[in-house]
């Protein structure tokens, strides 16, 4: 579904970012990206929908090229690429519900999208999935006016809305508290198995990583260290990636049936 | 190097020593150079004058109160003309001002090469000259009257509006726009969505601000004969009426007064 080969990074400070990163994800598989700060992660999924300019190599979503793409077919391309960002990333200043919409910018002309005046579809599209993170009743209200949790819901609708076959997602829970993080990830993780979206979520909080997702990649210095599933970061495996540290109390499984309640009390 | 080894403690000052004497050098010529230029002034200046000023003052005053109140008649029209000035002005200058800001802003410019010198040099240029200097040449020009007025004031005003704006819009959370950009957002919806609803409040608040100081500056263009009530200004002035001075200098000062008492509340509804 989505393959980069080869993809290099060099920032114009002479900052290799990426180095020829090798990466294949199959259809509807969500991915975690961990590593420490600064190794990369960012880069890498803003490469793929070239929010920044990869230096040398090739991104495939869906057998398109995309590193290649003039500018008119890569804003086609980024339709299908929803994304989701660490400190949400909304129009502060514009409704809820205009903040949904403006995931339909793609699709919709400039003067429809300028008077507001989006097709029914989309607004009935956008009002499912407010409804679906349960948020409908704050379609009018600012952006600014919303909670951390609920503005990443609405992050999450406008990048849903995209209808992308393909989730970005950057840092989803680090500007949120721990009940709201797991909350958060297992909303994304759920709407992507309903869709059998594939998704590339950077993370730095490993527990909650393994808890959630099918695989994880590990990222050091802008190549990959690890690949494989969330049972096999093992205290070695994540010295590989982080450096030397006590890895055995912070690994530990959390109790999943604990974070159920905590959100069936949530809701 | 501020620490000192004294006594086995570390004794810490703000400068060393050769910087605390710097620093007092540098305020012994300070005052050094106050001094010698008021000595020239003072020179220079006849004190006969500023001695008799007083006496000056009180004359004007005397002959100046009270204010030729039946003259008010003749001044709604002047002052109205002043309003429509200041207003239109910044009208004008504000429609100018938005694509010289985009131009101008390092994150928005189409090239910062080209496009955006010229228009740093379009904000420099029109900044750097008085309305009341614009005005005289807009006289020679297009000959006295209010659309002089207009147009000195919407020039003059377009260096400042596309400052304050191009500044804002600099300030903007880029993150807000990227997200607009991954959505695959044209151009000119990135702008739309992504720029515009950040600047709305600066640019609103820009607007009334300079609505409000256009007020005081068209005040005094008919001073030059672009129309307003200076005109009647300048002509009471000629002939020195000065019970209608002193009116028209009240009617300013209540133009003014209500101006910014607008301009608070829409300010304060804005932002």
């Amino acid at each position: 579904m989505l393959r980069l080969e080869k993809l290099v990074k060099t920032y114009k400070t002479g900052d290799q970012a990426l180095k020829a990163v090798d990466l294949e994800i199959p259809e509807g598989q969500v991915l975690a990206l961990i590593g420490p700060s600064g190794a990369g992660k960012s880069t890498l999924i803003r490469c793929i929908n070239r929010l920044v300019e990869p230096t040398s190599g090739k991104v495939y979503l869906a057998g398109t090229e995309l590193t290649g793409l003039s500018a008119g077919a890569l804003r086609k391309e980024r339709r299908r690429m929803g994304m989701i960002f660490q400190e949400y990333a909304l129009v502060e200043r514009l409704t809820v519900m205009e903040n949904v919409l403006s995931g339909r910018l793609g699709y919709v002309g400039f003067w429809r999208s300028f008077l507001r005046k989006f097709p029914q579809s989309d607004v009935d599209e956008a009002f499912r999935l407010l409804d679906r993170v349960g948020l409908a009743h704050m379609a009018d209200k600012r952006a600014d006016e919303l909670s951390g949790g609920q503005r990443q819901r609405v992050g999450i609708c406008r990048a849903l809305i995209q209808n992308p076959a393909l989730l970005l997602v950057d840092e989803p829970t680090a500007s949120l508290d721990p009940k709201t993080s797991r909350q958060i990830m297992r909303l994304i993780c759920e709407l992507c198995k309903e869709r059998g979206l594939a998704a590339i979520i950077n993370i730095h909080d490993v527990a909650l990583a393994q808890m959630f997702v099918q695989r994880v990649i590990g990222l050091r210095f802008g190549a990959v260290e690890f690949d494989g599933p969330p049972d096999g970061l093992t205290p070695d495996v994540l010295t590989t990636i982080y450096g030397e540290e006590d890895w055995e109390a912070t690994i530990e499984k959390v109790d999943d049936e604990e974070i159920d309640d905590t959100i069936e009390a949530a809701q | 190097m501020p620490v000192q080894d004294y006594n086995d403690q570390k004794l810490w000052q703000r400068r060393t020593g050769r910087e605390s004497l710097f620093h007092w050098v540098l305020w012994l010529t300070g005052v050094a150079i106050f001094a010698y230029c008021w000595q020239q002034i003072s020179d220079a200046t006849t004190w006969f004058f500023v001695w008799d000023a007083p006496r000056i003052a009180n004359d004007i005053w005397t002959r100046a109160t009270p204010p030729k109140w039946e003259y008010f008649t003749q001044l709604g029209k002047p002052i109205w003309d002043t309003l429509n000035i200041a207003t239109l002005g910044t009208i004008i200058a504000l429609v100018l001002a938005v694509p010289v800001a985009f131009a101008a802003a390092r994150n928005t410019t189409p090239s910062r090469f080209l496009v955006r010198p010229i228009a740093l040099l379009i904000i420099v240029a029109t900044r750097s000259i008085n309305s009341l200097i614009w005005a005289l040449l807009l006289i020679a020009i297009i000959g006295p009257g209010v659309f002089a007025g207009v147009v000195a004031i919407a020039i003059r005003s377009i260096g400042f509006c596309a400052k304050l704006l191009y500044e804002a819009i600099e300030e903007i959370d880029e993150t807000q726009v990227e997200a607009i950009t991954a959505t695959g957002a044209s151009r000119w919806q990135i702008m739309a969505y992504g720029i515009v609803p950040q600047i709305l409040p600066a640019f609103a608040g820009i607007a009334v601000f300079r609505w409000d100081i256009n007020i005081r500056e068209s005040t005094v263009l008919g001073l030059v004969g672009a129309g307003g009530i200076g005109l009647q200004l300048s002509s009471s002035l000629n002939v020195l009426a000065w019970p209608q001075v002193s009116l028209i200098l009240l009617v300013i000062l209540l133009a003014v007064v209500i101006s910014e008492w607008v301009s608070a509340k829409v300010r304060g509804a804005i932002i």
